[in-house]
């Protein structure tokens, strides 16, 4: 690293740099030629390895033991759409000659079908193989994440950007070191990751594709975000919302600002837009050659966005379209999917600086409001809770939410067996904590958001603010 | 949303609560204790009513005649039992057969994992008989059942007797459009188990049973019968089943509304209703009432043959002749008139009864306390461990941050979460131990130590508990001194929690335990720190755990029966209530043993962990 050029006129800032320096424990600010990078990889490795061997063997003696049954029939943890059950039905179908799609039972996509008709027999280890692959690319994109956030932090400091006061909102690399580790930690033994892995959800595949694609995203790959992307919208069609976090982030990558007038703006969107259809085009038209027949468009996408399966989950679908009047349905049905789409424009909006954080918040809203979730979409925004830990401090309800979310997963079981099987309670019961689960979630993903836009205020104006009469001000969401 | 958000209100509102954290704890308690007491006070309770359409406003009419006779079926069923020793299926088979029912035999056997001492029974073979009338109304898709338990010795001959003078009479009438299926058991709920899981081709607890070759209809309901005299004075409502699940409380109304009908003396817990609710013994019977369902309930035995029943989602009860010495007596006649009223009204039923509660507790049989009412008690008493959670929260995250906060989402490389995790997997082993260890050694225990293989079953299991209480010191040696207050702070964080949900959960499903199990743990979750009197303490946790939970529990249901038992008898009533309850695990399902030995008792060793945390 070379030395700061000083200017007199920047000597404070200067001072105060040094003082950050040495407060932080700073080895040496970060070199851009990745070998310094390079060094704490290979630290790193070995509790990876231990990480992922432990994660390997969770799996491995859960799906040797007897619960795997009890597990893949389990409501929260696979729903129609990629319940394992589903896809040995559509197996079965394939293999005798029939459309997979005839019936009602299989809403799984056909490249996915294809997947398993070579690969059935080692379905465990594909799963395993797809929770392994999620983990170490969110490993991967974190690191590269945090490295930028870093950079972008040292050139802010050196431009003497923040306030004074914010020294101790400043990162060091020290708490930055264990952060990738610790994602891929919460992924892979979170026990919802654990349960749809070893439900084989299909779940587990998806994620894994929108973890390639984060990670392709973050190392400022154009086409195989692009191409990954089409490949999540493929399989579930929600991720199509990503594609704001993914053009903005490839935007600022490039360093092109958000300016409605500039070509190259418009030429990198117009570049991207063409790689995500024409890979989302081919991916479709591969899958009507494969079957021969465009009936996996109504089964799939239809099945998602209309909604006719209403067996319980822990969305917040089933209950209501359960009790509609048949009339209001439609005019229902838009409502509540709109929900997934329609934040993506204010989010945007006010989060176009920090693209990943969007894509975090991305994920949970459609986790939250998708028409069939499951415990494995949350697992994939829950993992990057430790990305945030500095946003800690200004967390406001983080208690009350695990609190919540924790008796919440632990009562589905509960209730489901006292209205299913004692037949004691009913519907309501699972549906008031179904309720409360996503409540919790909401909670948590909007305290994230304000702990968020909160540092990022304090960055411009300092930490310590004052009201005009000088009175400490306090910072409310309304 | 604007007390979570607005950060001075929110900041007023936890400093509140962390000040006045112990008062509010101490009146929640109070509070708690008091609305569970006010319960049964009958001002404060509903009164039952019919909510089944089907059944309330039907009139219907009984005109069973045969009392006599059927208890001249019962003598001589008893004359055949006698001489042959056990069951008699063939004189059983024939009698049936002339009825004019379909007639088909069952057999089972079932090894106890240990020898029953109350029942004298370890290795059990049966057969189980029973008839089925077709609807001659409808197409017979739902059945009706009515069941009576061929005990051994001279019980419940009656019941059988009245079972076959009902079958003879049903026979001849045209309006059931439902199947009834009449059934014998042997070996009571054994027998039950086997015919239930032949019924629906289940098996879930491991017995031999030959399949089923005639079965009816979806079972909507069923009665159980046990009757062992000619003349009764009083008739006995049991709804108590497996895990504490009680049926519809319809079928309880049914059953009232037919005694009420017939002038029948009728009791729900062995206790006559007062009407003299305002005056102090009135309260004190709605209170020994509702005391005796708690504790029945709270065990979460089957304390009927139709307890098993209600697995399936068949509401079902059992009704119990008592005979006292009282003056007007009800014969056999009115008894049948009473069944057949109550099947006929069932007959009626066009979906399963599911308009009523399911969750309640009946001070009397003419009132009841509903899930809305009584489930405040238990919130006021689980609030409490929130408040404790919440203050240590405050605790652990206010002062100077940086050394263990937030240890629930902090790598391993903190030595916070070893020193949570090694006590929270010693006490879990220790459960797995207390559930294991007393079953799978009781041969090695029979032949190192001069017991039976019961004893060697309850003595091996209270050892183990024992053993547990040593721990503390283990688990120090291992975390070699490196306890800090945080540390504690934490562990203590996470047991607390850990016991709000498992008393929840427990709530939901079994009211009754959740409460006592609460009344007892939740004291014990609050006070205890490292800086309380360890000797005291110590004292009042080992007071207020599980086990003694268990004796204490005893002593009071004995007191509540109105049959006192000196210690002696109590300890060997104690231990008796163990092997049954183990027992009750193995052939029934039930699941109050493993929840106390794999969740509830490792709770309470974190709790002890707590206090000798050095």
């Amino acid at each position: 690293m070379q030395p700061h050029t000083v200017k007199h006129g920047q000597f404070c800032s200067l001072k105060v740099h040094f003082v950050v320096y040495k407060q932080l424990n700073f080895p040496t600010p970060l070199s851009r030629d990745g070998r310094r990078a390079a060094a704490p990889l290979s630290k790193m490795a070995a509790p990876l390895t231990l990480l992922f061997l432990l994660a390997v063997t969770v799996r491995a003696a859960l799906f040797n033991s007897s619960l795997k049954e009890l597990i893949s029939d389990r409501v929260e943890v696979v729903s129609p759409l990629t319940a394992w059950k589903r896809v040995i039905e559509g197996l079965a179908l394939l293999d005798l000659g029939v459309s997979p799609y005839s019936g009602d039972v299989f809403h799984e996509t056909p490249l996915v079908i294809y997947l398993f008709h070579f690969v059935v027999d080692y379905a465990e280890v594909t799963f395993m193989l797809a929770d392994l692959i999620t983990a170490g690319c969110l490993y991967m994109a974190v690191k590269d994440y945090n490295k930028q956030v870093f950079r972008k932090q040292k050139f802010a400091l050196e431009a003497d950007r923040y306030p004074l006061d914010c020294l101790e909102l400043i990162r060091s690399p020290k708490e930055m070191h264990y952060i990738p580790l610790k994602v891929a930690m919460f992924y892979l033994l979170n026990p919802f990751t654990i349960l749809s892995c070893v439900a084989r959800s299909t779940c587990c595949l998806n994620n894994a594709v929108i973890a390639l694609f984060i990670l392709s995203t973050i190392k400022g790959n154009l086409l195989l975000s692009a191409v990954f992307l089409s490949l999540a919208t493929y399989q579930c069609l929600y991720p199509l919302v990503l594609v704001a976090p993914a053009l903005l982030y490839l935007l600022q990558h490039q360093y092109i600002p958000v300016n409605f007038r500039r070509p190259n703006f418009w030429w990198l969107v117009a570049q991207y837009l063409f790689m995500f259809g024409g890979s989302l085009l081919v991916v479709v038209c591969l899958s009507f050659f494969l079957l021969g027949s465009w009936d996996f468009l109504s089964s799939v996408y239809g099945f998602i966005l209309s909604v006719p399966d209403l067996t319980p989950n822990i969305g917040l679908f089933w209950y209501f379209f359960a009790e509609m009047f048949e009339h209001f349905r439609l005019f229902f049905l838009c409502v509540f999917q709109i929900n997934v789409f329609f934040y993506t424009i204010p989010l945007s909006l006010k989060l176009k600086d920090h693209p990943v954080f969007l894509i975090f918040m991305q994920l949970s809203i459609i986790s939250i409001f998708k028409s069939y979730p499951t415990v494995g979409d949350s697992a994939l925004y829950l993992s990057f809770l430790p990305v945030w830990t500095h946003l800690h401090r200004f967390l406001r309800n983080i208690f009350l939410v695990s609190c919540l979310l924790l008796a919440s997963s632990l009562l589905f079981p509960v209730l489901w067996h006292l209205w299913i099987y004692a037949g004691s309670a009913n519907s309501n019961f699972y549906y008031a904590i179904t309720l409360v689960f996503n409540v919790a979630q909401i909670l948590l993903v909007s305290d994230y958001f304000y702990a968020f836009l909160r540092r990022e205020h304090h960055l411009t104006y300092g930490l310590y603010l004052k009201r005009k009469d000088g009175s400490e001000a306090a910072m409310v969401l309304k | 949303m604007g007390l979570l958000s607005d950060p001075n209100r929110r900041r007023a509102l936890i400093n509140l609560l962390t000040r006045l954290n112990a008062p509010i704890c101490v009146v929640c308690y109070m509070a708690g204790f008091a609305c569970f007491m006010g319960l049964s006070f009958e001002p404060f309770t509903l009164r039952t009513y019919m909510s089944e359409n089907a059944m309330g406003s039907t009139m219907v009419e009984e005109r069973f005649p045969a009392g006599e006779r059927a208890l001249a079926t019962g003598r001589e069923f008893a004359a055949h039992k006698k001489k042959i020793g056990g069951m008699p299926v063939d004189w059983l088979v024939k009698t049936m057969q002339a009825r004019g029912l379909e007639v088909f035999t069952q057999s089972f056997s079932r090894t106890l994992p240990f020898p029953d001492e109350n029942k004298e029974r370890y290795m059990v073979k049966g057969t189980n008989v029973y008839g089925i009338l077709r609807a001659p109304r409808a197409p017979r898709t739902e059945a009706l059942v009515l069941s009576a338990s061929c005990s051994p010795g001279d019980e419940n001959n009656q019941a059988v007797g009245l079972l076959l003078g009902l079958a003879q009479y049903f026979r001849n009438q045209i309006y059931f459009a439902k199947d009834l299926i009449f059934l014998v058991n042997e070996h009571d709920l054994i027998g039950m188990q086997a015919w239930l899981e032949g019924y629906h081709h289940t098996n879930t607890t491991g017995m031999d049973w030959t399949p089923l070759h005639g079965r009816g209809g979806s079972i909507q309901a069923a009665l159980s019968l046990e009757l062992n005299s000619h003349v009764v004075t009083s008739l006995d409502l049991v709804l108590e089943g497996l895990n504490g699940q009680l049926p519809n409380l319809d079928l309880a109304n049914l059953f009232y509304a037919f005694c009420q009908k017939l002038s029948v003396l009728c009791t729900i817990e062995g206790k006559l209703q007062r009407n003299d609710w305002d005056s102090v013994s009135g309260y004190s019977q709605a209170v020994q009432t509702m005391m005796l369902m708690v504790m029945k309930q709270a065990s979460g035995r089957p304390w009927g043959d139709h307890g098993l029943f209600l697995r399936y989602h068949i509401e079902a009860a059992t009704i119990k002749g008592i005979n006292s010495f009282r003056q007007d007596k009800t014969d056999a006649t009115t008894i049948g008139r009473l069944l057949e009223g109550m099947y006929r009204k069932l007959n009626n039923l066009l979906e399963r009864l599911h308009q009523s509660y399911f969750f309640y507790l009946m001070p009397s049989l003419s009132n009841f306390v509903s899930i809305g009412y009584y489930m405040p008690a238990f919130g006021l008493l689980a609030v409490i461990l929130l408040l404790r959670a919440l203050d240590l929260w405050v605790q652990l995250v206010t002062p100077p941050p940086r050394n263990e906060e937030r240890v629930n989402d902090i790598a391993q490389s903190c030595p916070g979460v070893l020193s949570i995790l090694i006590p929270l997997v010693i006490s879990h082993l220790t459960g797995v131990a207390l559930y294991m260890l007393p079953v799978r050694f009781q041969e090695m225990a029979v032949e190192h130590f001069p017991v039976s293989e019961t004893e060697a079953v309850v003595l091996t299991a209270i050892a183990v508990y024992t053993a547990g209480l040593a721990l503390p010191h283990n688990t120090h040696r291992l975390l070699s001194g490196e306890g800090t207050e945080q540390g504690w702070r934490v562990l203590k964080l996470v047991a607390v929690l850990y016991l709000a949900v498992l008393l929840g959960c427990t709530a939901l499903i079994n009211f009754s335990l959740g409460f006592i199990l609460a009344l007892t743990l939740v004291p014990v979750a609050a006070f205890v720190t490292p800086h309380v009197p360890k000797v005291l303490s110590a004292f009042a946790l080992v007071f207020l755990s599980p086990a003694c939970t268990l004796l204490f529990s005893v002593f009071f249901y004995q007191e509540l029966q109105e049959m006192p038992v000196s210690f002696q008898d109590g300890w060997i009533l104690y231990l008796s209530v163990i092997s049954q309850g183990i027992l009750d695990h193995y052939l029934y399902g039930s699941l109050v043993y493993p929840l106390i030995a794999l969740l509830v008792y490792p709770c309470w060793l974190l709790f002890w962990n707590i206090l000798f945390w050095k």
